[in-house]
């Protein structure tokens, strides 16, 4: 009866294959996760992102402007998007975050280079994320040697070996390309996503399977009731958790805090609403807290992966943009990014909050539709 | 007489289970109304959807007079309901429970309800004491207390004294009649043939049917049943062989003693007539509500298949 049995081995291990069989969600994840994220993330995510939107402001017509314009289209980096008129609507462009680069080619630009007078082209970063514009800036170092080789011949043919224009790069809102200012203000819409959202997804289905609901649905307390007393607790803990981020990403990392506190703030109590509903509505599908611990599992790879947390999200490809688009955390990140570093106000960013608002005001609502006041 | 609920034709069925078939239940106000039937008979399913936490696929009726379909919000402030298992919050205290009871009620002079069910329950020291760290005894009494906090008119008891032990059972019982002699309407599932014996009248549901309704000795008398007790050295080991007897319907061991029980009593008679000998007796006795229940168990299992 003692030592090792085969049989006994056999028999938890019979038990346990049955009722993982049982519980079809949990069999369905086993199988569907690693398939969908595989195919996901591994064609999704790209480091060194091409085709990055570009505005361009060219305040001479020449032949050399148009010659570096069609260099530039030539690469693959850069996706002319936008011309601009003066050099403020091209720095607006560049603050809302609508391109990621800003050329400039000057009215002097003819003159200086016949001249052999140091001709300027200027190219203007936004390097929040210092690896979406990295293998960019780098491609750049080839234009002046080659965007001009077939226009510049016999007398204006440049010296051996020197170039005939130099590119002058702005790296903004993060010139050291310091990857901490880009990452750490970045987890704080990772870590509420990650902790709001299992934090109610578990308080509901807590209920259900201690059998406490029973007691709660037996009482007059309405749906909305039961939504807004659970969530308000979290709410609190969720302005903890960013004051806590914030302060360390102040004191620890030196994140810049350019300003946009009024933007900020609203993005971060429709992101901490919009999680905490997601959570309840998660709670309201799952039917023990181990689903619902799945569930929020599945929601924070892409909210990590596809936000442009971890890798620029404008590397990714149109379709893998689009889920990006999709999912919370995406928008809140921008409006955190945008707030700290570039001190975007509430006029930049009235999208990326419009988005937040309509994630909290939809993921409330289906809650609501799908919380059952009976056991039915 | 005014009816503290008047259901008719109550049906609920879960996939393609037919749980509830067609009950009717009336039960005078004021009335403690045991609710019996073997496991898996629509009990829970009944009184759920008497509280609103189901909804019935057919059928109508009222409770305190409100419409149980259209106005389940205003019963559930009117009722307390008990769950089979515990489901109060273990993780808060005895005390906290009750204030969240109270609150959710939107009770006035909270503090002063809670500390009268506390010292009610002879909890008033222990009010601290995490709820889930209580006795099964001392959890039933107090979601008991909890259940009637907000002082309803009925209350909706679904086998409440389950696994506890018979001392805390009278406990139980003796508050449940006191709350009756308040007014209050009582209907509570069990099945401890003494607690249907301790209500002022018994409905018997089984396989979603209705089928037996009255005061205890109404149901036996009903039942027409004919019981003999025998007793004798080594008699209950005679059960297997009695019970195959035709005109037997059954015979279950008590200790030392048998009884027997039957519908036809020449027939009965007739199958003891060769046991009647040294060393068994045999005396006919009242039968049990458990004789009858037992009877009622075996009969409607029959008509249903």
């Amino acid at each position: 009866m003692t030592g090792f049995s085969l049989t006994r081995v056999a028999a938890v291990m019979i038990k346990e294959f049955k009722q993982l069989t049982r519980d079809r969600l949990t069999y369905a994840m086993m199988l569907a996760v690693p398939v969908v994220q595989l195919l996901l993330f591994g064609y999704a995510i790209n480091s060194e992102p091409r085709h990055l939107p570009t505005a361009l402001l060219v305040q001479e017509d020449s032949v050399f402007a148009r010659s570096i314009v069609a260099a530039l289209k030539n690469s693959a980096y850069f996706d002319l998007v936008a011309q601009a008129r003066s050099p403020a609507e091209l720095d607006e462009m560049v603050r809302r975050g609508e391109v990621q680069f800003a050329i400039t080619v000057p009215g002097d630009f003819t003159r200086r280079l016949v001249r052999g007078e140091r001709a300027q082209v200027l190219v203007e970063a936004d390097a929040a994320d210092p690896s979406a514009t990295g293998p960019a800036v780098a491609a750049l170092a080839a234009l002046p040697s080659q965007a001009l080789a077939r226009d510049l011949k016999g007398a204006l043919a440049p010296a051996v070996g020197k170039a005939p224009f130099e590119v002058v790069v702005h790296r903004r809102y993060n010139p050291e390309a310091i990857t901490a200012y880009n990452i750490v203000p970045g987890l704080l819409g990772i870590i509420l996503s990650m902790t709001l959202v299992m934090m109610t997804a578990l308080s509901v289905t807590r209920e259900a399977e201690r059998g406490t609901m029973e007691s709660l649905l037996a009482t007059p307390v309405e749906p909305i009731e039961v939504m807004a007393g659970k969530l308000a607790p979290y709410v609190a803990v969720g302005l903890v958790q960013t004051a806590i981020i914030l302060l360390l990403a102040r004191f620890l990392f030196d994140v810049p805090m350019v300003g946009g506190w009024l933007g900020l703030s609203l993005g971060v109590a429709l992101f901490i609403v919009g999680s905490l509903a997601l959570g309840f509505l998660m709670s309201t599908v799952a039917r023990t807290q181990l689903q619902a611990m799945q569930m929020s599992m599945f929601y924070i790879l892409p909210s990590i992966l596809l936000s442009g947390f971890m890798f620029p999200f404008r590397g990714m490809p149109a379709w893998a943009q689009a889920i990006g688009e999709i999912v919370p955390v995406t928008h809140f990140l921008r409006v955190v990014r945008g707030a700290l570093l570039k001190g975007q106000g509430t006029s930049d960013m009235w999208r990326e909050l419009a988005a937040l608002l309509a994630f909290a005001c939809v993921v409330t609502a289906l809650a609501m539709a799908r919380y059952r006041r009976t056991l039915d | 007489m005014t009816l503290a609920i008047d259901v008719r034709g109550l049906s609920k069925s879960f996939g393609d289970k037919h749980v509830v078939q067609d009950v009717n239940l009336k039960v005078e106000e004021g009335r403690i109304c045991g609710f019996l039937g073997p496991n898996g008979s629509g009990k829970t399913t009944t009184l759920r959807m008497l509280c609103g936490l189901l909804t019935p696929d057919s059928g109508q009726g009222t409770a305190l007079g409100l419409d149980i379909i259209g106005q389940a919000n205003l019963i559930k402030r009117r009722t307390g309901y008990m769950t089979q298992r515990f489901s109060l919050y273990e993780d808060l205290t005895i005390e906290e429970n009750l204030q969240f009871s109270a609150r959710v009620h939107e009770l006035d002079r909270r503090k002063e309800r809670v500390d009268k069910a506390l010292e009610r329950l002879g909890l008033l020291e222990r009010r601290r004491q995490l709820a889930g760290s209580l006795s099964g005894g001392w959890k039933q009494r107090l979601a008991l207390a909890a259940a009637t906090l907000h002082e309803p008119r009925l209350l909706l008891l679904d086998e409440p004294t389950a696994g506890v032990d018979p001392k805390a059972r009278r406990t139980f019982w003796d508050e449940i009649h006191a709350l009756s002699a308040e007014g209050l309407t009582v209907l509570v599932s069990t099945h401890y043939m003494d607690e249907a014996e301790r209500c002022h009248e018994i409905a018997y549901i089984s396989y979603g049917r209705l089928i037996a309704r009255g005061t205890a000795d109404e149901v036996i008398a009903a039942a027409g049943l004919v019981t003999f007790n025998g007793e004798g050295a080594g008699i209950d080991r005679l059960a297997g062989e009695i019970a195959a007897l035709p005109g037997v319907d059954m015979a279950a061991p008590f200790g030392q003693s048998l009884h027997v029980s039957g519908t036809d009593r020449a027939a009965l008679e007739a199958a003891l007539a060769p046991y009647r000998r040294a060393p068994f007796r045999w005396e006919e006795v009242q039968p049990s509500l458990e004789d009858v229940f037992i009877r009622l168990m075996e009969t409607s299992q029959d008509n249903f298949r």
